[in-house]
C-alpha cells in the first residue's frame, strides 16, 4: 500500500523521534523537525529561513519578530539532546541575502555558542546563495555522506540516494471528521524531504504536483509532527488543501 | 453604555394629518397613483427642514425608504447645484442587493417627475470607470454599502467628494449597527461629520428594544458623559401579527433538528396558501427540507430554494419567479431575512427553533407587506425543547417584547484599520483622530492610552521589541502630523480593507458520470489521492473549504436540492456527479447556526419552572416534563439543575443552563478540565442549546457523596480564569477568531481568489502568529482584540460569566439512578456534534500512526 520496503523502512512506534533508514544508515527523525544521523554524529536540519519576519516587514507587513529567536531556541534544544559533533543546515537558512545583517546581536550570540565545539555547515539554497560571514560556520553547495547526497533541492532522477529540503513537506489527515495539517517527513526508499524548521516556514501539501517528479507512482511514507511524538500516517488518511 | 441621557423628541406617528405642505410636483404626483404621503413620510420631511436627525421605526411595508428619501428629493428639487458639486445624499445599506432594489425604486419617481437628480450606486461590481467618474463627478445621490465608504474615505480627494453631504441614511440599522460592521460604519460617519460638519443624518430600522442606543449611533458623542441622541420617530405596527405553532398527529421528536415528522403538514399549509416562505436556522436543513418537500409533492407544486451558498444567478431566478408571482413556496435561511421585497407573501412558515424574539419578528414581517393585514406566521418545532421556545417566542411576539443586544464597545481591529486608511486618505494629526474617533458612539470610551497603542500597532505592529522603527508604516511629517511612509500601504490597504472575513470557499461544479470516472479511473500517471485533472461543470454554488476537506471521494451530500456524489478537488472547486442515494451519508455543514437569545432563554427556564403554564403546551411536552417533575426535579428559574446518573459503561453529568450552545461547549471544556483534575476520568460532552452533558469512567455521584467532588466549587467563576486561559492556548476556536482579527486590522492580507494556491507556501498562517504572539509577546493588542471577540462571540464567556454569577449559591443537584426525561435530548445529541478536547489533536494523529502500525503487522502474517 505504501509502496514501503519493510527490510528499507521500518516503523516502530515510538514517542518523540522515529528511526527511518535510508541507504542502510540508521538515522533518527525527531518531532522538531530535525534528522539526527548517529553514525555521522551529524544533525540535519532544513529551511531554517531565519529574519523571514523582519524580510516581510520591510515590505510593510509587520509580523512578529520573535521567529528567529523561537526557531534558534528550538534548534538549541535539539542541539542539547543529541549533542552533534556536526550540524549541517540544508540551505535556506536565512529567508534572504541580507538577513544576517538585520539579526540581533542576541540572536547572533546564541547562534555562535551553539557553533562553538562542533562543526557547522551551511549548505546554500535558493534563498541564501551567499552565507554572511558573520553567520559562522563553512558554506557549501552541496554534500555527500556515506552514499547519501545532502542538498537544498531535491533533484529527480539522482542516481544515489538524498536528503534534501526546500519543498517544506506538510501533510493533511482527515479522520472522525477533524482535519489535522503538520509539517511531515516524506519519503520513499530512494529519498528523504525534511520539513522546514523555521518558525514562520509554512509548509505544502504532500500531494502537491511539486512532489510528483520525486516520487512518482511509487507511493510515499509521511511522518507527521506532533507535540508529543512523530507519527508516522497512511496516505490514505491524507487530503489535499 | 448609555450614561446620561438627554433624551432626543420621541414621536409616535399614527394616521394624523400632515403638518407639512409637500411642493406641487410631489403632490401632484402622489395624486396621480392615487396615494398619499404617509404621516411619517411628512414627519421626516419637518425633522430634515429643522435639520433633526432622526431614527425611524417602521414595519416593514410602511414606505420606509421613501421616508427616508423625500426629503432629499424635495430639496434637491428646489435648488440648482453647480457641476462638480459634492455627494448631496449618502445612503448606506448592509447589502449591495438592497441599494440597487432601493436605487430602481428611487428612478422611477425621479424620472416620473422629471427632478433633476442624478442618482448612482457603488458596490464591488461597478466598473473602474464609473468608479473613477463618481470620484471626480460626485453623483447627487450616492448608495452604497459600509465597506465602499470605507474605501472612498481612503482616497485623497474624499474631502471634496464629500463636503457638500447635506444627508446620510443609513437602512437596516438594527442589523448593522451592533457588529464590527456597524463599528467599521461608525467611524467612517466620525471622518463624514469632520468633512461636513452640518449634515443630518436618518437611521431607518426595525422595531429594537432599546432604540436609544441606535439614536446615539446616529451622532456625534460629545467628550465626557452626556450623551446625544437623534429624534426618534415610531410608526405603529398595524395588526399584531397571527403566530400559530403546528398542531400535529405526529410524535414529537426527542432531538434533531430534520423537522421530518412535519412535512406532510408543512405541505398541507402550502397548498393551502398563494405564497409561502419557509425559513429554516441552516443552509443544510433547507437543503433537506426542500428534500423531504419534494418527496411528498405529488401536485408537482413550485417549491423552491434560496441560501447563500447557491450560485448567485441561481437566487437570482428564484427571486425573480417570486415576484412574478410563479412560486408556491421558496425554503429560505436568513439570506431572506432582510430588506429586499419579493412578492406577495401570505404565509411565513418558521421551521425549528426561532432563536430570537426579534428575528421571529422581521421573519414574520415578510408575510404580507400591507399594514392593515396581519401577517400570518406557522411556527414547526424540530423537538421537544423547541416546542418550549416557540411557545415563549409567540408570547414575546404578542408582548412585544425584543432582545436585547450586548452593548458593544467598538472592536480594536477595526480601529487598526480604519487609523491605516485614514493614513492613505492623507497625514493626520494623532489627537485631533482620536477626539474624532471618540465621537463614534462604540469608542466613545476609548483612552488616549489605547489609541496609541493602536496608532503604534499600524505604525510598527505595536510589538514590546521594538525592532520595526525602521519599517515603520507611518512617519511624523515634522509638525506633529503623521503620514503614511510609502504610497504601496496604500494599495496594500485597499486590497484589505472591510471586516467581512469569508471562510475560504470551494465552487461546487457539477459534472457528468462518465466523465468523473474517466478522470478517476484514466492511466494519466497521478498518484491515489490526485485524480486526473477534473474540468468544466456547471457551478452549483459554493461551500466551506472545511467541510470539503472531510468528504472522501464517493461520500454523497445534499446540496442546491440534489443529492450529489464528490469526485475530487482540483485547486479551489470541487467536482460533483449526480447520485440517486437517497440519503446523503454527510448532510451537515456548518454555517447560519443562531445561539439562543438571553431573552427567550430566560422566558423558556420561566415556562419549565412554572407547572401552571404547561397546560399551554402540546400534550407530550406537558407528560414529558412531568415524568421529568417526578423523576427528578424541576429547578425554579432562578436556579440551574445538576443530575448525575449512570448509564451503560459511563456516569454522566447533566446540566441546563440554557446559556445557548457556545456558551455550553466554552463551559463543557472548562468542566472537562475540572473534572479531570479530580480524578473523575471525563472522556467527553455534548452540548446544545439548552444543555449540557459530560460522561467520564469515574463514578461522579459517588465522588460527591464522599467529598471528593464539590459541585458548587465545580462551578466556581474562576474557572473563567487560568482554566480558561490554559485552554485557550490550544483552542481552535480561539485560533479562528485571531485569523479575523489578524485580517481586520491589516496584520496579514487576505487570500483573494485565485491566488490562493500559489499563496499557500508564501503566506505566513496565522496559527503560527498566534502561538508565537502567545509565547513571546502576551500582552500585544491582537491578541486583546482576539480575546473580546471570543468573550461575545465563538466562546460567548461573557454570557457563561454571567450565568455562573447568577447560580451561585443557587445549584439544585440530584444524584439519580437512571437517565432522566429531560436528559434525553442533550444525550441523543452524542455523535451528531463533534467535541473538542485539549489532547484531541494528537489523539487523531496516535490514531492514524496506531492503524498503520496494525496494519503493516497484519500484513507481515498474512
Amino acid at each position: 500500500m505504501l509502496g514501503l520496503k519493510p527490510e528499507r523502512f521500518h516503523l516502530v512506534l515510538e514517542t518523540v523521534s522515529q528511526p527511518v533508514a535510508l541507504c542502510g544508515k540508521q538515522l533518527i527523525a525527531d518531532n522538531s523537525g530535525a534528522l539526527y544521523w548517529p553514525g555521522e554524529g551529524t544533525l540535519l536540519v532544513a529551511d531554517l529561513h531565519l529574519e523571514k519576519g523582519s524580510a516581510f516587514a520591510e515590505r510593510g507587513t509587520l509580523l512578529p519578530p520573535y521567529d528567529t529567536r523561537q526557531t534558534l531556541m528550538r534548534l538549541a534544544e535539539v542541539i542539547d539532546r543529541y549533542e552533534p559533533a556536526r550540524v549541517i543546515a540544508l540551505g535556506d537558512s536565512v529567508h534572504d541575502v541580507s538577513a544576517a545583517r538585520r539579526m540581533a546581536t542576541e540572536d547572533l550570540q546564541i547562534l555562535r555558542i551553539m557553533q562553538e565545539d562542533r562543526e557547522w555547515i551551511w549548505l546554500t539554497g535558493n534563498h541564501d546563495p551567499q552565507i554572511a560571514p558573520s553567520l559562522g560556520g563553512r558554506a557549501l553547495g552541496e554534500l555527500c555522506i556515506g552514499g547519501i547526497a545532502l542538498r537544498h533541492q531535491p533533484m529527480p532522477g539522482c542516481a544515489t540516494h538524498e536528503i534534501a529540503g526546500h519543498l517544506h513537506p506538510a501533510a493533511r489527515l482527515s479522520m472522525y471528521g477533524y482535519s489535522i495539517r503538520r509539517p511531515c517527513f516524506v519519503g520513499n526508499s530512494r529519498r528523504l524531504i525534511m520539513p522546514a524548521f523555521g518558525t514562520f516556514a509554512g509548509g505544502l501539501n504532500v500531494l502537491d504536483e511539486a512532489f510528483e517528479p520525486l516520487f512518482g507512482r511509487d507511493g510515499i511514507a509521511v511522518w507527521m509532527l506532533g507535540q508529543e511524538g512523530l507519527y508516522p500516517v497512511a496516505t490514505r488518511f491524507l487530503c489535499g488543501d | 453604555m448609555l450614561r446620561q441621557a438627554e433624551p432626543g423628541a420621541s414621536l409616535r406617528v399614527g394616521k394624523g394629518a400632515a403638518a407639512i405642505v409637500l411642493p406641487a410636483v410631489f403632490r401632484d404626483w402622489f395624486g396621480a397613483r392615487g396615494w398619499q404621503p404617509r404621516a411619517h413620510q411628512l414627519k421626516l420631511l419637518d425633522q430634515v427642514s429643522r435639520r433633526r436627525s432622526t431614527l425611524l421605526i417602521a414595519p416593514t411595508g410602511s414606505g420606509k425608504t421613501l421616508a427616508g428619501f423625500l426629503p432629499s428629493l424635495v430639496a434637491l428639487s428646489q435648488i440648482t447645484r453647480p457641476r462638480g458639486a459634492g455627494v448631496h445624499t449618502l445612503y448606506v445599506s448592509p447589502l449591495k442587493a438592497l441599494a440597487a432594489d432601493v436605487a430602481r425604486n428611487l428612478l422611477a419617481p425621479v424620472q416620473q417627475m422629471q427632478l433633476p437628480i442624478r442618482v448612482e450606486t457603488r458596490s464591488g461590481d461597478t466598473s473602474l470607470s464609473r468608479k473613477l467618474r463618481q470620484r471626480r463627478l460626485p453623483p447627487d445621490m450616492l448608495l452604497t454599502t459600509p465597506e465602499q465608504l470605507t474605501l472612498l474615505l481612503s482616497h485623497a480627494d474624499a474631502p471634496h467628494m464629500f463636503r457638500d453631504l447635506d444627508t446620510v441614511i443609513l437602512d437596516e440599522l438594527h442589523a448593522l449597527a451592533p457588529t464590527k460592521r456597524g463599528d467599521l460604519l461608525a467611524l467612517d460617519l466620525a471622518r463624514l461629520a469632520t468633512l461636513a460638519p452640518g449634515q443630518v443624518r436618518i437611521g431607518l430600522s426595525a422595531t429594537v428594544a432599546r432604540p436609544s442606543e441606535l439614536c446615539a449611533y446616529l451622532l456625534p458623542q460629545p467628550c465626557g458623559s452626556a450623551v446625544s441622541l437623534a429624534d426618534l420617530v415610531t410608526v405603529d405596527g398595524g395588526s399584531p401579527p397571527d403566530i400559530r405553532m403546528l398542531k400535529t398527529e405526529a410524535p414529537l421528536p426527542w432531538a434533531g433538528h430534520s423537522s421530518r415528522y412535519a412535512v406532510p403538514e408543512i405541505y398541507a399549509a402550502i397548498k393551502a396558501n398563494t405564497l409561502s416562505l419557509i425559513f429554516v436556522n441552516t443552509r443544510s436543513q433547507a437543503e433537506l427540507l426542500f428534500q423531504e418537500l419534494w418527496r411528498v409533492n405529488e401536485d408537482a407544486l413550485a417549491i423552491a430554494l434560496h441560501h447563500g451558498s447557491l450560485d448567485a444567478t441561481r437566487r437570482r431566478k428564484v427571486e425573480t419567479a417570486m415576484a412574478a408571482g410563479t412560486l408556491k413556496a421558496v425554503v429560505a435561511t436568513s439570506t431572506l431575512d432582510l430588506g429586499v421585497d419579493w412578492g406577495d407573501v401570505d404565509l411565513v412558515i418558521n421551521v425549528g427553533a426561532p432563536k430570537g424574539a426579534s428575528r421571529l419578528i422581521q421573519r414574520v414581517g415578510r408575510a404580507n407587506h400591507r399594514l392593515d393585514e396581519a401577517s400570518r406566521a406557522l411556527l414547526v418545532p424540530s423537538n421537544r425543547f423547541e416546542v418550549l421556545e416557540c411557545r415563549a417566542a409567540i408570547d414575546a411576539a404578542s408582548a412585544g417584547a425584543h432582545d436585547t443586544q450586548y452593548n458593544r464597545s467598538g472592536a480594536l481591529d477595526v480601529l487598526a484599520q480604519h487609523v491605516w486608511g485614514t493614513a492613505c486618505a492623507g497625514s493626520f494629526e494623532p489627537g485631533a483622530l482620536h477626539a474624532e474617533v471618540r465621537s463614534a458612539l462604540p469608542y466613545a470610551g476609548l483612552t488616549r492610552r489605547q489609541f496609541d497603542r493602536v496608532v503604534d500597532f499600524v505604525s510598527t505592529g505595536g510589538y514590546a521589541l521594538r525592532v520595526y522603527e525602521r519599517y515603520a508604516r507611518l512617519r511624523p511629517t515634522g509638525d506633529g502630523r503623521l503620514r503614511l511612509s510609502h504610497p504601496r500601504l496604500a494599495q496594500q490597504y485597499r486590497m484589505n480593507a472591510g471586516t467581512i472575513v469569508e471562510a475560504p470557499m470551494i465552487k461546487i461544479r457539477l459534472v457528468g458520470r462518465r466523465r468523473a470516472k474517466g478522470g478517476a479511473d484514466s492511466q494519466s500517471g497521478q498518484r491515489p489521492g490526485m485524480p486526473r485533472p477534473l474540468m468544466g461543470g456547471r457551478v452549483l454554488g459554493e461551500l466551506e473549504e472545511s467541510f470539503i476537506e472531510q468528504l472522501a471521494v464517493g461520500d454523497t451530500f445534499a446540496f442546491a436540492g440534489e443529492v450529489l456524489r464528490f469526485e475530487g478537488l482540483q485547486d479551489t472547486d470541487a467536482f460533483v456527479t449526480r447520485t440517486r442515494d437517497p440519503d446523503p451519508a454527510i448532510p451537515s455543514y456548518a454555517g447560519g447556526k443562531f445561539p439562543l437569545s438571553t431573552h427567550l432563554a430566560e422566558r423558556v427556564r420561566h415556562m419549565i419552572a412554572n407547572p401552571r403554564q404547561w397546560n399551554a403546551l402540546p400534550d407530550p411536552v406537558s407528560e414529558w416534563l412531568s415524568i421529568q417533575a417526578e423523576r427528578s426535579e424541576i429547578a425554579d428559574a432562578r436556579e440551574v439543575l445538576v443530575e448525575t446518573f449512570p448509564r451503560g459503561q459511563r456516569h454522566f453529568l447533566v446540566v441546563y443552563p440554557f446559556e445557548g450552545r457556545l456558551a455550553h461547549q466554552t463551559l463543557g471544556m472548562l468542566l472537562t478540565r475540572r473534572l479531570h483534575r479530580a480524578g473523575a476520568k471525563p472522556v467527553g460532552f455534548v452540548a446544545n442549546d439548552y444543555a449540557l452533558a459530560v460522561w467520564g469512567i469515574g463514578d461522579l455521584a459517588a465522588m460527591v457523596r464522599d467529598g471528593r467532588l464539590d459541585i458548587t466549587a465545580l462551578f466556581a467563576e474562576d474557572m473563567l480564569g487560568d482554566d480558561l486561559d490554559a485552554w485557550l492556548a490550544e483552542s481552535s476556536l480561539m485560533k479562528r477568531t485571531f485569523r479575523l482579527n489578524a485580517v481586520i486590522s491589516g496584520l496579514i492580507e487576505r487570500r483573494h481568489p485565485g491566488k490562493a494556491k500559489s499563496g499557500r507556501q508564501v503566506t505566513i498562517s496565522s496559527d503560527l502568529i498566534y502561538d508565537v504572539l502567545r509565547k513571546h509577546d502576551p500582552g500585544h493588542i491582537l491578541l486583546e482584540a482576539a480575546w473580546a471577540d471570543a468573550a461575545t462571540g465563538l466562546l460567548d464567556v461573557a454570557r457563561l460569566g454571567d450565568f455562573l454569577k447568577r447560580i451561585r449559591g443557587n445549584i439544585r443537584y440530584k444524584s439519580l439512578d437512571r437517565v432522566t426525561p429531560l436528559a434525553v435530548p442533550v444525550l441523543l445529541e452524542i455523535g451528531q456534534e463533534l467535541v473538542y478536547g485539549s489532547g484531541t489533536a494528537e489523539d487523531i494523529l496516535r490514531a492514524a500512526a496506531d492503524d498503520l502500525v496494525r496494519e503493516a503487522m497484519s500484513r507481515e502474517q498474512g
